[in-house]
Order: structure tokens, then sequence, then C-alpha cells
């Protein structure tokens, strides 16, 4: 018995250091963006793997350059981004969570007709309507980032009105029955009492939304007027596409600049955010 | 209880259509409760122009319409921005200078134009682009901007006689060469003759780099941002010689691809003997014109665009032909043309197309404006234009003075260009990787076989 | 049913006429993000068309068009073959992982926040980063990832391997710690060895998550854009004798983002219907995962 124990944790140990070394591979595209946003145009590509040190340092010039380069700069991306993932998420999930309640709970014909039109929805690839989808948003003016969320509304409400229906059904109805009967209107119903029960699914929605439109390249592209407004993706893709020369150094510091919100976004709801995924996972 | 359900349904359809409506015209309303920081700092001014031009398009308003060109040379943006600057700062009329990534013209042209704000002036510069584009574009034949020009040689003409486009500039290219750096290496501009004397000169200044401290030639990268010097202006000589005494006035279905021969001369000149060897050109990263201006290198295949930032450091460069070892060369001259021709978009408001010639004019009357553009773009062929102060464009009429052949632009007929080059890119990256004559067979294929397909593609 | 004629009744009639206030944003969206582009897609797939507003309908021309141009073959073989060998690779190492971190070592959650950490960077930056780290080594052997269609295609498995094993891996944790303890301890007692438990007591115990992970990863293969646009973009090309080019590491999608924004006019038509085709493969994968995870749950 004192044998296996200890052979157990031997091999335990073991698999430890494998794991260690694993992440250490994992952090390390990371970490070589970071070093090289630290490195001069002409020796990125030479000395991808040397210390950014000596004549190859560029110091802070490649983010100084980056976020206020040519004639787009940089921080003006950021801010796209934040402002289209932050008005579409909490659009999609707001609209979304009401629908749903409504679908699941009257369930009549047309209910059942709007829920099986949404799971379509989500096998639909978006090069099925990329072309039509870009040229109706266009024409109907829905081409800025104060707009565009009704767009992802649109695209992305299937799977958050089947997460948010797969959990109305799991929520008992006696209480807003009890508050029907009581007087109350369907709206103070949904804010007061069903909305506070879906938090956990609002939680797990909500990252995935915010995972998938923060990251987007396509319909953002095709839809915005990218002269005027290029998210974060967008500007990366159109610097390495683009304009002379494409310096390197200062692309790697625009990756990192982009990351970094990710990550500390990460850190902090991380909990959430495996859990979230796990949930989306399984339903869809 | 109908009419109470009635009512809900009424007052959400006008939230819905105001909360549409409000987002599409006014977006600072809903703007400032959500992200104060970016509405007021990033675009006030561009959203308040783009309301005015869709408003235009739709009530046919009067009060003086906009320009919004499409300028299709990434390296002519920041001039570009200049001049609409000092046109907005004379006369109070906004100019949206646009500029598309250098390879995807034609794709941000398609998408613009389909939008509800579309460009008023755009560039039609090939025979291609006429065939795309022509019915998009307003008769130019007897406007002001016409009476302006001093030569006919620049203009673009669809099947039915109309006027499309007419050129704004013209622009030479070749080989630039550093005189001094020739002179240290014992050489002189002067000996360079033809194909055989350049060669020579190249391949000595080559073989003793570390001695002089400069290599012949700056890297020849093959990524988006300097590919178009080989596909583009480098194949132009193929194409030229092609013709034979009679010019291209349409795209020809097919080419032979007799010179490629020379092409491949002048190619492996340049690769062989360059600051970068050919196998790490694919992936580009290199920065020929920092290396040309910092006098790391002697030859630098480029055009007259280049001459405000060379001049700045080399003000002695100069340029000559493309010497590819073609019969009687010695009489060659540099590669003059234009793909910069002005069309006017034919289903924008009238107020906009007026605004926008009012522009146009501006440009080659004013002596600020035409200076500043000269400088970047070549010579204006435009009676009041200021002369060009270009070294490389002086070099060009200098050598046709001299009764030298000039090579007109037959490359600006490659059919469906992007997807042409493209594949010439390919091929060439991996001609560089092994130039082996299987490969160089392959890059054949590509230029003249692709040429019909793409040739086919266009015209169905 | 019988819910119907009970107690939600109350609630039913209470909410039913509010439909304009629960549904209507959303149905607006829904039609105009996706019904409507949906049918027009279906609609211009069958026409010949530069501007929308002038479409000509063509029959089956577009779809003859797409079967016979070897460049959307070509993709489609190389996607079909880029998703069994991402599917493969990362559902097997996503599952070790899973299992790994599962063993009560030291560090899990440290080695899962790490594991899982790519799955939040975009696929476009992704992209950029990896073009980076594969071009830095390649150069030292003086060649390229654009060179060799080789190195684009085991370099986009790689890539994403990075990205989606994390994301795998967290699923497969589900599953593992919902395998109930009383099965494992019966194992035990019956004297199974490690890896008779896990192939005879775990694995089949966790079926469901391997039929979303495996269907998962597929789906995800079809789908792949952006990691493919910023990584190779299609580069290296094949030229072919007609001079007609392959783009050895064109991914479907790309294929058809290509052919509706690729400087040719004359093929957004053709595009559209290999959209709908792309559509229908899709499709029917995700039908096809739908109707085994319920033959499954039946079974059970």
């Amino acid at each position: 018995m004192d044998g296996t124990l200890k052979g157990d944790q031997r091999r335990k140990n073991i698999l430890s250091i494998i794991l260690a070394i694993l992440c250490v591979i994992y952090v390390l595209p990371v970490f070589e963006v970071v070093m090289n946003s630290f490195k001069l145009n002409t020796y990125v590509k030479t000395e991808t793997f040397a210390w950014p040190s000596g004549e190859m340092s560029a110091g802070w010039q490649n983010y100084a350059n980056g976020v206020a380069f040519g004639s787009y700069p940089f921080w003006q991306s950021v801010i796209w981004s934040a402002v289209i993932t932050v008005l579409s998420t909490v659009l999609i999930l707001v609209c979304t969570s009401m629908a749903a309640w409504y679908i699941e709970r009257v369930n009549n014909k047309f209910c059942k007709a709007v829920y099986f039109l949404c799971v379509f929805s989500m096998v639909v690839p978006f090069q099925m309507v990329m072309f039509t989808l870009s040229k109706t948003a266009d024409s109907l003016g829905l081409n800025t980032p104060w707009t565009i969320p009704f767009v992802y509304l649109g695209f992305g409400a299937g799977l958050a009105i089947f997460m948010f229906v797969g959990f109305v059904k799991s929520v008992p109805l006696e209480v807003e029955e009890a508050a029907a009967i009581d007087g109350c209107g369907p709206l103070r119903i949904f804010f007061l009492i069903v909305l506070p029960m879906l938090k956990p699914t609002l939680i797990s929605v909500g990252i995935l939304e915010i995972m998938w439109i923060w990251n987007d390249y396509l319909l953002p592209y095709l839809v915005l007027d990218i002269n005027q407004y290029r998210t974060i993706p967008i500007q990366i893709q159109y610097l390495n596409g683009s304009y002379g020369t494409v310096d390197l150094g200062v692309m790697m510091a625009l990756i990192v600049v982009s990351i970094v919100p990710v990550i500390v976004f990460y850190l902090t709801c991380q909990k959430y955010i495996i859990k979230g995924v796990a949930a989306g996972a399984v339903k869809g | 209880m109908k009419i109470k359900s009635v009512l809900a349904f009424l007052m959400v359809a006008v939230m819905c259509m105001a909360i549409l409506t409000a987002c599409s015209s006014s977006e600072p309303a809903e703007s400032s409760t959500e992200a104060s920081t970016g509405s007021d700092s990033s675009s006030a001014g561009s959203t308040s122009d783009d309301s005015s031009s869709s408003d235009t398009s739709s009530s046919g308003s009067s009060s003086g319409g906009s320009v919004y060109w499409l300028n299709f040379k990434p390296e002519s943006d920041e001039v570009l921005q200049a001049v609409a600057a000092m046109y907005k700062e004379e006369t109070g009329v906004d100019v949206k200078v646009i500029t598309a990534a250098s390879g995807t013209y034609e794709q941000t042209l398609g998408s613009e134009m389909d939008k509800s704000d579309p460009p008023t002036l755009f560039v039609i510069g090939s025979e291609d682009g006429v065939k795309n584009w022509g019915d998009y574009a307003m008769d130019l034949t007897g406007t002001p901007i016409v009476e302006q020009l001093n030569t006919e040689d620049y203009n673009l003409y669809d099947e039915n006689g109309k006027l499309v486009s007419v050129g704004y500039c013209y622009e030479s290219f070749g080989i630039i060469v550093n005189p001094t750096l020739l002179e240290k290496a014992g050489h002189s501009v002067d000996d360079i003759k033809d194909f055989e004397s350049l060669k020579a000169v190249v391949e000595d200044i080559h073989s003793r780099r570390d001695e002089l401290g400069f290599d012949a030639f700056t890297s020849n990268d093959m990524d988006a941002s300097s590919s178009w010097r080989y596909t583009g202006h480098l194949a132009n000589l193929d194409y030229y010689y092609e013709q034979g005494g009679t010019k291209w006035t349409t795209c020809p279905p097919t080419i032979t691809g007799d010179y490629l021969d020379n092409y491949r001369n002048l190619y492996d000149l340049a690769i062989n003997n360059s600051t970068v060897s050919p196998n790490e050109l694919a992936t580009g990263g290199h920065d020929a014109e920092n290396e040309f201006i910092t006098g790391q290198a002697a030859f630098f295949i480029q055009g007259s665009w280049e001459w405000p930032t060379v001049s700045e450091l080399v003000p002695e460069a100069v340029m000559i032909p493309y010497y590819c070892g073609v019969e009687g060369e010695e009489k060659a001259g540099l590669n003059n043309g234009t793909q910069n021709c002005w069309a006017i978009n034919s289903r924008a408001s009238e107020a906009d197309q007026q605004a926008t010639m009012d522009f146009m004019v501006w440009c080659v009357t004013d002596p600020e404006a035409s200076a500043e553009l000269v400088d970047t773009f070549g010579v204006m062929p435009y009676k009041e234009a200021v002369a060009s102060s270009n070294g490389f464009l002086a070099n060009a009429e200098q050598y046709a003075a001299d009764g030298n052949y000039t090579m007109n632009w037959a490359f600006t007929y490659q059919p469906n260009v992007d997807e042409y080059r493209n594949a010439l890119v390919s091929a060439l990256n991996q001609y560089d990787a092994d130039p082996s004559d299987a490969n160089w067979e392959t890059f054949k294929t590509a230029f003249v076989q692709g040429w019909a397909q793409q040739y086919q593609a266009m015209n169905g | 049913m019988s819910k119907k004629i009970n107690s939600a009744s109350t609630l039913q009639r209470t909410i039913g006429k509010w439909w304009p206030v629960f549904m209507l944003p959303v149905l607006i969206c829904f039609v105009i993000g996706f019904v409507w582009p949906f049918i027009q897609g279906i609609y211009l797939s069958f026409c010949n068309f530069r501007l929308v507003s002038d479409a000509t309908f063509v029959g089956f021309d577009n779809y003859g068009k797409a079967f016979t141009d070897p460049s959307f073959g070509h993709s489609f073989w190389y996607t079909a073959l880029y998703a069994v060998v991402s599917l493969v690779l990362i559902n097997v190492l996503a599952f070790l992982v899973a299992y790994a971190l599962t063993q009560g070592i030291k560090g899990s959650n440290l080695f899962r926040t790490v594991f899982f950490m790519p799955n939040l960077i975009g696929g476009i930056v992704l992209g950029y980063i990896w073009s980076m780290i594969f071009d830095g080594i390649l150069s030292q052997y003086h060649t390229s990832i654009l060179l060799n269609s080789t190195y684009g295609f085991w370099g986009l498995i790689i890539l994403m391997c990075w990205q989606q094993i994390g994301y795998m891996m967290i699923i497969y944790i589900a599953g593992l710690q919902a395998v109930p303890e009383d099965i494992l301890e019966a194992a035990r007692i019956d004297g199974a060895s490690r890896s008779q438990t896990l192939f005879k007591v775990v694995i089949p115990n966790m079926m469901p998550s391997f039929t979303i992970c495996t269907f998962l990863t597929l789906i995800n293969g079809f789908k792949l854009f952006d990691q493919n646009l910023a990584l190779t973009g299609g580069q290296p090309f094949i030229i072919q004798p007609d001079g007609t080019t392959i783009k050895t590491t064109e991914m479907l999608a790309l294929n058809i983002y290509n052919t509706f924004y690729g400087s040719n006019v004359t093929s957004q038509g053709v595009a559209q219907a290999k959209a709908v085709i792309f559509f229908i493969l899709v499709a029917g994968l995700g039908l096809l995962q739908l109707s085994y995870t319920r033959k499954r749950e039946v079974q059970q």
C-alpha cells in the first residue's frame, strides 16, 4: 500500500513537471510577441528569437508610433472595438432574454416557429449571408458602431435565445404565476422576478458574445464604413496588407496592445469565462 | 384589452423606429451615454459630412456638395490629405480623401460604390477600369477640366466615345541610380548604355560589396507593399516590346511573353546582386527605399514618385531605363504613363458633381496646390499647372528630347489585375527560392496563360 | 399539453399579447440580420449580378460553374483534410491534458488558466503572431511558410491546436468531473487497473463530451477563416498549364470570400452558389450532430 502511494505521488510529480513544461511552451508565443514589440523593424524577421538589446532595441518607440500610426491612429480602433462589443452584448442580452422568456412561456405556434428559426440560424455559416447581409445593413444605414449592434443582434440571436430558452425551461413557473395572479404586469414579472434568476445564464451568454464580437473580423469589416470605423482586427489586417513597408515592430506592439485588455478581462473573470464556455458548448 | 395590446404594439414600433433612425442619423445622442470618450474626439467632422452628403442624395439640397476622392496610391495619401485640407481652408468645402490599401483599389471601389455615400471622384486609370466602371463615370467632354488640359495623351474613352477620365499627371519609372556610389566604385552612370554594361557595373559592385560598404541593388521584397514593382512595372518591358510598332488600345485577349527572357535578365540581375538574398524575399520586411537613401545600395527599381523622399538625401540621383538585353536598347527611354486619371461619379448628386469639378479645376490651376501635387505626382499635363521640379521626370523628358523611344505603360492593360499579379507573385516566390528553369517556366505560364485566363474571367 | 390547460394559462394570458415588447426588437433585427439576407442569398445564387439591384436569373448555371471550378474542389478537399487532422489532434491532446488536470496534481488551476488563454485571442491576431514565429524559424533555413503548402498546412494545425486545445479541455474536464464517483469507487474495489478504469469506465461515461467536442472541432475546421487569411492567405499558388491558379492553402470559407471580393466582378453569383453549397455542408454536419446526440440521449 505504501509503495503504490509513493508511486502515485511520483507519478503526479512527473505529470506536474510535464504540464509545467507544456505551459511554458504555451506562453512562449505571447512572450515572443512582447519581446519583438521592442525590436526595430529590420530585426523582427532576421533575429526573431533574440533578446531586444543594443542596436536591436526600439524601446517604447514602436508603441508610440503604433498607437498614433498613420492616418488612422490605433487608439481609435480600440475604442470602436470596445463600443461595439459593449453595446452589442448589452443589446443581445436584454432583447434575447426577453424573447426567450416569451417564447418558452407562451409557447404557441408562432413562438415555436421563431424558436425553430433561431436554432436553424445557428448552423448557418456567416459566408452564406455575408454578401447580402452587408448590402442590407448598408442600405439601412447600419454601418456605424452605434448601429452595428442591431446586426449582431440579428445574426447572433440564435445561440443566445437557444441558451436562454433552455434555462427558462428549468425555472419553476409558480412564482411568476403567483405574481401574474397578483396583477403584476409582464414587464415587472420579467425584470423583477425572471431576470435575477437568469443571472448565471446572462453571464455565460454575455461572455460568449463578448469573446465573439471583440475578435470578430469579417462581419464588421463588411458592414462598417471601414474608412471611418475600424475595429482592432480590421486595423491589424489593414496595416499588414498595405501602406508601403510594414513595420513589424509596430505591428507586434499593436498586437500586445490589443491582447492586454483581453488578458486582464480573462484573469479577472476567469471563473465565469470557463463556466460560460462549458455551458455554451454543452448546450450548443 | 385589444386596444391595450394595439397600443403596446404601436409604442414599441415607434420606439424601434426612433432608435433606428436616431442611431443612423445622429450618433452622438446615443453615444454620449455609452462611451463618451469615443464619439467626440474620433470623427466629429466626418460624421457630420457623412450625414450631409447622404441628405443631398435623398432630398437634393442645393446647399453645396462635398467631395469624396477615393485615391488608389497609398504613397500619395499624405499629400492628398494636405491638399484637401488646403481646399477646405480656402473654400470651406469638405474634401474627404480615402486611400485604398495597396492591391485592393478595385475591391474597395466596388464596395464603396454600392454604399449610400459613394465616392464622387475616383480613379479610372486603365482599359480594365473603363470596362468595369465606365458606366459610373460622367462624360467629361467639354467640361472646365478638359479646357485646362494641354494634351489628350492621357484621356480614356469608352467604346461609345464617352470621355470617361482625364489624366491628372503622368509619371515615369525605371532604375534609380546613386551616381556618387557608382563613382566610389570606379564607375559612372554614363558607362551604362545597355544590359551588358549595366550587368558589368552591378556585378562588380556586388562582388566588392564588403570592401565598398554598399551593395548593387536594394532588396526586392515580394510582399504586398513592394511586389508591384516587379509584377507591374518591370513586367512592362515585356508588354512594351511585345507590342512592336502598334501600341495596344485595348487589352489583348492573349500575349506571347516573347520578351520574358529579357525580363529574366534584369530580374536575375536585381535579385542576385542585392542586399538581401533571393530566398528571403517572400515574406518581405525589408525597406528598399531606406536602403537606397542611406547609401546601402546603388540601384533601386522604382518610379518618379520616389523623388520627394530620395532627393532629400540623394539629390543627385538619376533614373535610367530598364536595360534588359533587347536589340537596340541603347536608344531606350523611361517608362512614361499614368494610371492617375480622374473620373466623376455619374450617380452622385449634381451639387456633389459640381463641387468635385470645382475641386479638380482648383487642383490644376491653384499655384500652391498644383505645386504640392506636382512634387509627388510628376508632371501635370495642364496649362496653368506649375512645372515639375521632379528630377526623375526631368530625366524622362531628357531621354525623349535626345531621341530615345519612350516606353508607354502597356502594363495598365493587365486583365483582372489583382488576381493576375497575385499569381505572378506566387510564381516569383517559387523562383526566388529555387531559380531553376522549371520554376521560370511556371512563371511564364502565370504570365502568359494567366493573362488569357484572366481576360476570359473579365470578359466572360 | 397539460401545461396549457393548467396553471400556465393565467401567465400566458397576461403576457400573450405583449409580444410586441418582448419579441419585436429581436424579430426586426433577426429579419434584417438573418432571414432576409438568407433568402436573398438563396435567390442570388441563381442569378448573375454586378450590383444586387440588377440581378438576372440564370438557373443552375452558377452551381455548375462552382462545381467545375478546380479551386473550389481543391479547397474542399484541403478543408476536409485539415478538419479531420485537427479533429483527431485537438481532441486527443485536449483529452490527455484534461485527464492529467483531473488527477489532483499541484497547480491544476494555473495550468488550466494558461491552456485556455489563447482562446481569447482573435483569429487575425493569432495568424500574425504565428506567421512571425514560423517565419522566424523557417528563415533560418531560407524558406518561408508562404513558399511551401506543407508548412502552411501544419502551421495552421499547430496554430489551431494552440488555440483550441484549451477550449476542448474545459469541456472534457466538465465531462470527467461528471463521471459518478460511485462507479469509480466500484471499479477501484474490483481492482481495475488505471488504464482499465480509463477505457472501460471513464470514457464510456463521458461519450456526450466526445460527441460535442468532435462536432465542434469538425465544424470549426470547416468554418475556419480568419486564421487562414492571416497566416498564409492561400499562398503558395499552383500555376496550372492553362494559366488558372489553385491557392494551395485556401480553405472553403476563404475561397468563397475570394470569389466574392476578388477583382473578378462577374463571379459574385458563383460565389453565392458556393456559399449555399458551403451552408448545406456545414448545416448537414450540424444536423448530424443533433440527431446523433438525440440518439445517445435516448439510449441512456
